[in-house]
């Protein structure tokens, strides 16, 4: 019987690869001079200077994590933390330095700011080139900027919010991301304001041996809502990029906030990203997460439900293909009553690529009447491959419902001789049959984001039977 | 009628799980013998099987319409495919809320058969198989796949019935009656000899 040998992703698009040119690239590795050079070409005011001097005393005292994927690869050394394009911050696509712009021309975001987003922001490398947010939103309080602004304009906002969520100690990465962080988003939704329509920040590494350290900060005020997108993507180059961003968000009392990401980084990326949000009470953040790119990614989300009535849904999908080890999942912390969290993560794996949905449960003590509900499955494409599952539950009270469920499966010969009865090709057949299993985390994802995943989940039929 | 479970549909559809050790299959003048399924499928055969799969997040009418375009080779009119459809569904008594269910996806034995004579009048092939389409169905369930069968019949196709019990073939008018016992046709008549077998049994043919 003849074997299918299913393509890697079509990367075509995420792959167009500039000239490495940049107006100034940091020499390689980590000193506190090096720091202190990014914070002036920065121009950061001295407290922020003095944050990423600090920051770097953390790092280097902090030691690699002992689990989880092996990092020995990366030596910072052979990194430059901060490459500043050839462009200044615009408003107008039309200002963009046309390379820049063809770029994400491709990538549809200009396209997609006219027909579905309220506001758009989009980085090259360390820098944002583009911003902009639709009239009406910023005649109601919303800010929606790079994080650099914010800092300059909004210093007390930042201040009192600047890694407090995330805190430099948390682990050796998010130090880093403090000495070294540059670009990212800073929204703020003032009180009872609904964005109805989303706002989108796109994050693109363009320079070899370099990282991507951006910073995204979101305050949604009471009452208010928000349903933010984050997309990601690098061209592949032969040595290792690192992309350690870090995501702070702030859900107020009664507020709502829905972050979604689709991270295409390509597969010489080390991508060590962390995401964390607080909940008021009554508050609701939901997590959308499609992870494929990446060599190897360590990645989970984490809600702190701090506020009674606290509610918090994750939904991910990972898809790794031959080399990528993806190492992603939820962390979730009741710290009131009657919170709840809702977990559906599924992950796919072919060609020898490894996905490990690692998870953690954390119901204290004067979390009462709380409930949470995980379920994850995987899909392994051929033999080759690796799934793993390692859900860590803490729970300390009695008075919970609790429910974890994992499966982990194959496609079946019996199914694909069925699809092809109907005249799909092997191909077709398990191309339908990996939509089918993504398309509950696909639904949930705007409808352009959608049609992205289900291209990247595009099977091709070259180089078919073996 | 045929005896014999599934094999002579599976070889024809050329499951990979059965393995064809002589003989030949032609098909309106053509070797299918080692024809891909999804080959052989486009030429015009269709099966329905026993136990149709299930494909969990693919809707019923999302299905179909893929599986026309693969299998007609053309882009599905959309307005005509929906009518199509609706009138279709409603011969054969499905409720369209199943459209948008997964394909097979917690349906009932009753529900996955009609589905199979569903995507049948759908992909409309030269030759269809119903293997064991009426087998776990109750008495109503068989007169709307049989309903769906002669909806189905016409100067230009052909259908092959495999059924281990007559009762599908009171309502239906079937053109031959063969009996295979052991991988052999023991027996060829008409109608008149599923009632003979009705009466008197497989006994005597063995």
């Amino acid at each position: 019987m003849s074997k299918t040998n299913i393509d890697e992703i079509n990367r075509n698009i995420y792959d167009i690869k500039n000239k490495d040119e940049y107006e100034f690239k940091i020499k390689k590795g980590l000193t506190p001079e090096i720091i202190e050079e990014i914070s002036k070409q920065k121009n950061d005011p001295d407290w922020m200077k003095e944050f990423r001097l600090k920051a770097l005393e953390v790092y280097n005292k902090l030691e690699l994590p002992t689990w989880g994927p092996d990092l020995s690869e990366l030596n910072m050394d052979e990194i430059s933390t901060y490459v500043k394009p050839q462009s200044k911050l615009n408003n107008s696509w039309e200002e963009v330095p046309e390379d820049i712009k063809n770029t994400f021309d491709k990538l549809g975001i200009p396209e997609a700011e006219k027909t579905s987003l309220a506001g758009v922001g989009a980085q090259y490398d360390s820098e944002v080139v583009y911003h902009s947010m639709k009239e009406d939103l910023i005649k109601q309080g919303v800010i929606y900027t790079d994080m650099e602004t914010a800092v300059r304009e909004y210093p007390e906002l930042v201040k009192e919010h600047f890694m407090k969520c995330v805190p430099i100690h948390d682990h050796k990465f998010v130090a880093l991301h403090g000495a070294v962080w540059s670009g990212g988003s800073f929204v703020y939704v003032p009180k009872n304001v609904h964005v109805d329509i989303p706002l989108q920040s796109y994050f693109r590494l363009n320079s070899p041996e370099s990282g991507q350290f951006e910073h995204t900060l979101i305050i949604v005020e009471e009452g208010a809502s928000l349903h933010f997108i984050e997309g990601c993507s690098a061209p592949k180059y032969n040595k290792v990029n690192l992309h350690a961003g870090c995501v702070e968000l702030y859900v107020k009392d009664n507020a709502y906030l829905r972050y979604s990401t689709i991270e295409n980084w390509s597969k010489n990326m080390l991508n060590l990203n962390t995401k964390k949000a607080i909940c008021g009470k009554n508050a609701q953040i939901d997590w959308v997460s499609g992870s494929f790119g990446s060599k190897i990614s360590m990645l989970y989300p984490m809600s702190i439900l701090n506020g009674e009535g606290a509610k918090t849904e994750f939904t991910g999908i990972s898809f790794a293909g031959a080399g990528q080890n993806l190492d992603n999942g939820f962390k979730v912390v009741h710290n009131a009553p009657n919170t709840s969290s809702v977990v559906n993560a599924k992950s796919i794996s072919k060609n020898g690529g490894k996905c490990t949905y690692r998870s953690l449960v954390k119901i204290n003590e004067n979390a009462k009447g709380s409930k949470s509900s995980v379920s994850c499955e995987s899909l392994m494409l051929d033999d080759k491959s690796i799934s793993d599952t390692i859900p860590t539950s803490d729970i300390r009270t009695d008075d919970v419902e609790f429910s974890h469920e994992a499966k982990i499966g194959k496609i079946s010969d019996k199914t694909i001789f069925y699809l092809m009865s109907r005249g799909l090709s092997e191909e077709d057949a398990k191309a339908m049959i990996v939509r089918g299993f993504a398309y509950p985390i696909s639904k949930e994802l705007p409808i352009e984001y959608a049609v992205e995943m289900n291209n990247l989940i595009n099977l091709e039929l070259e180089g078919s039977i073996g | 009628m045929v005896l014999g479970k599934s094999t002579t549909a599976n070889a024809i559809l050329n499951n990979p799980e059965y393995i064809k050790t002589k003989g030949t299959i032609n098909f309106e003048e053509e070797d299918i013998t080692n024809m891909k399924t999804d080959e052989i499928s486009r030429k015009g055969i269709f099966m329905s099987f026993q136990l149709p799969e299930e494909i969990p997040g693919v809707t019923v009418t999302n299905f179909l319409k893929y599986a026309k375009n693969k299998v007609t080779g053309k882009p599905v009119k959309i307005f005509e495919f929906k009518e199509e459809l609706t009138k279709y569904m409603s011969e054969l008594n499905i409720n369209s809320k199943n459209m948008e269910r997964s394909l097979n996806v917690g349906f009932s034995g009753g529900e996955k058969k009609k589905n199979e004579i569903l995507q049948m009048l759908i992909l409309n092939p030269k030759l269809a198989i119903l293997d064991e389409t009426d087998s776990g169905l109750d008495v109503d369930a068989i007169k709307t796949v049989s309903k769906g069968i002669e909806m189905f019949k016409n100067e230009n196709n052909a259908i092959l019935i495999i059924t281990h019990n007559t009762k599908i073939l009171n309502s239906l008018k079937v053109d031959y009656v063969h009996v295979l016992i052991n991988g052999k046709i023991v027996k060829t008549g008409n109608q008149e000899l599923a009632k003979e077998i009705e009466e008197n049994g497989y006994a005597v043919y063995k």
